[in-house]
């Protein structure tokens, strides 16, 4: 986009105040959504530091450990590097979600994006809305990239059946819902953002991802390991992605099934968790600025 | 006074943070089109006081009117009527001038064209380069036009110039004087009397959660009717007198001299002068 001469407002006479509107309706929150959707995404893409660490990193990951271990059998005529392709989409879904969004939103806390904001007539909606735009957009492409990789040098199939991809899509839809809000409380966690606010946010992620089924095969994780990843989103978006990309490991996985009711249901109480801590916990200020 | 005629009513304002009262009761009453400086030391209440008038943080006590609004309740269209410049705000570093401009004019129903506001803080230039590669005082004339794209009939000046250099300043004071000159109310709050003087209308200057003094800033603590120094040079030295009538003295030494006075000088308090005593002359120290 060009800058300041191209906009819609170019008619407006010049300077005198009194001619302008005074009665104008708002602009509507969708359109304002729409527009904050824009500037996060462009924001996004320029930054080079969440590309790299939020885009780039699930693949160069999938890439290293596709390298290392990738060929070696798993079970079942299942090679480690399908599994690794499904784990880490469900990482990169929970990245472009959750990390995404709490590191970038504890840095707008800190560095009064939120606060300026508050000071316009944009509604908290639209804000909000411009997160879920800039998500999914950064999640698909994210998975676009992972899925290339993946048919690329994994034998790698994508599914043809629309079940699979009527699973993939509410799978991706429910833990991007519930990673996001995750993400958006979490940001209020760190005291200081420049401080401590990536370590903050990304430990418990990693943690996640080492019991969740993403660089260590699900059936290989402790069984006590398991079970606490199991109260978790990450475990279960993993598995439905399993589910979607690599249906013959379904023997790898505990009771031969992939149980995707108990994903589903998981997903969804983390949504209503997520939307109570976001809606109790949310500040457009640091605490001690308030 | 009637809430009407003015753009900022406040009175018997109260705010305190646990036992720490940060404003014990202030009144103001700020008309529509005047330039209102609020002077006072770090931690005399000002940042309080204008975060209640935005509808940043909630009160104790008192009664406030912001554009006939109590900033409690103002919602939507009410913020649509303000413009607010924060101190220190630095964000979306990777869009440019431009776009940032354009897209908070989306916020409002009746922006003003992003090319004239840009080009009203002097960031014409600028207007294509990405905000992280502006200098301190562009960010600040950024700032100031996203305060200003949404065209507020309240302009709301958090420390504008601080870490300006002198002559960014200058450029600066050019800026508000020219909104000023366009009707906007601008309630500013700065650390700098020069600012306060060459800017405002009327100046208040709170202490401790009070307001000590508010008047013209030619005439603050009555310094335009304060005595007056006399000096000028005998064959001793300098001398000095101070005096009610500096005209009698000053017409005398004429009369004495036969024409000039050698090294004539009339000095009242300077605003500086009557601050500092206003606020305690080692008012240093944080409250």
């Amino acid at each position: 986009m060009s800058a300041a001469a191209s906009t819609d407002t170019d008619t407006k006479p010049p300077a005198g105040r009194d001619q302008r509107d005074r009665q104008a309706p708002l602009p509507g929150v969708w359109r304002m959504a729409l527009s904050r959707g824009h500037v996060e995404l462009k924001s996004f893409f320029r930054e080079r530091q969440s590309v790299i660490f939020i885009l780039a990193m699930p693949a160069v990951m999938l890439v290293l450990l596709g390298a290392i271990f990738g060929k070696e059998a798993s079970d079942a005529g299942v090679t480690i590097g399908d599994l690794y392709v499904a784990g880490i989409i469900g990482a990169g879904v929970m990245a472009s979600s959750y990390q995404n969004l709490g590191i970038s939103i504890a840095f707008e806390r800190e560095r009064f994006t939120l606060k300026r904001l508050r000071g316009t007539p944009v509604p908290a909606a639209a804000y909000f809305g411009g997160k879920i735009i800039q998500v999914v957009v950064a999640a698909l492409a994210e998975i676009a990239v992972l899925l290339i990789i993946g048919v690329s040098f994994y034998h790698l199939h994508l599914p043809t059946s629309p079940a699979k991809w009527w699973t993939f899509t509410w799978v991706f839809f429910l833990g991007v819902a519930a990673c996001s809000l995750l993400g958006i409380a979490a940001s209020s966690v760190p005291r200081s953002a420049a401080r401590n606010g990536v370590a903050v946010i990304t430990l418990p992620f990693v943690i996640l991802q080492f019991i969740s089924g993403v660089y260590v095969p699900f059936n290989l994780v402790p069984s006590w390991l398991a079970d606490i990843a199991s109260f978790f989103p990450l475990a279960w978006l993993c598995r439905g992605m399993r589910s979607v990309f690599v249906p013959r490991a379904i023997v790898l996985e505990p009771g031969h099934s992939w149980e995707l009711g108990q994903s589903a249901l998981v997903l969804s109480a983390w949504i209503v968790a997520g939307l109570v801590l976001c809606l109790t916990t949310f500040r457009w200020q640091n605490r001690r600025d308030r | 006074m009637n809430a009407n005629g003015l753009a900022v009513s406040v009175q018997g304002l109260r705010k305190s943070y646990g036992d720490v009262a940060a404003v014990s009761g202030i009144d103001l009453g700020i008309a529509r089109g005047e330039v209102f400086a609020l002077l006072g030391p770090n931690g005399a209440g000002k940042t309080t006081t204008v975060e209640i008038l935005e509808g940043y943080r909630d009160r104790d006590g008192g009664e406030v009117s912001v554009l006939g609004t109590d900033p409690r309740r103002g919602g939507r269209p009410w913020r649509a009527r303000i413009g607010i410049v924060l101190q220190l705000a630095s964000d979306a570093p990777e869009l440019t001038v431009g776009e940032m401009v354009t897209h908070f004019a989306g916020f409002y129903p009746s922006p003003r064209r992003p090319a004239e506001v840009i080009d009203l803080v002097g960031l014409t230039d600028k207007a294509r380069s990405r905000i992280h590669s502006l200098s301190g005082g562009q960010q600040r004339r950024l700032d100031v036009a996203l305060g200003l794209v949404g065209d507020p009939e309240l302009l709301f000046l958090d420390e504008p110039t601080t870490g300006f250099d002198p002559a960014a300043r200058r450029a600066f004071w050019e800026v508000i004087r020219a909104l000023a000159g366009s009707g906007v109310t601008v309630l500013l709050t700065t650390h700098y009397l020069d600012e306060a003087a060459a800017l405002a209308d009327r100046v208040a200057v709170i202490k401790d959660g009070v307001i000590v003094a508010a008047g013209d800033p030619a005439d603050l603590g009555g310094r335009a009717v304060a005595d007056a120094v006399v000096s000028w040079q005998d064959t001793d030295g300098t001398r000095s007198e101070r005096t009610a009538e500096p005209t009698r003295l000053v017409a005398g030494l004429a009369a004495r001299y036969g024409g000039e006075v050698p090294g004539l000088t009339v000095t009242r308090p300077s605003l500086e002068d009557v601050y500092l005593e206003l606020i305690g002359e080692e008012n240093g120290e944080e409250k």
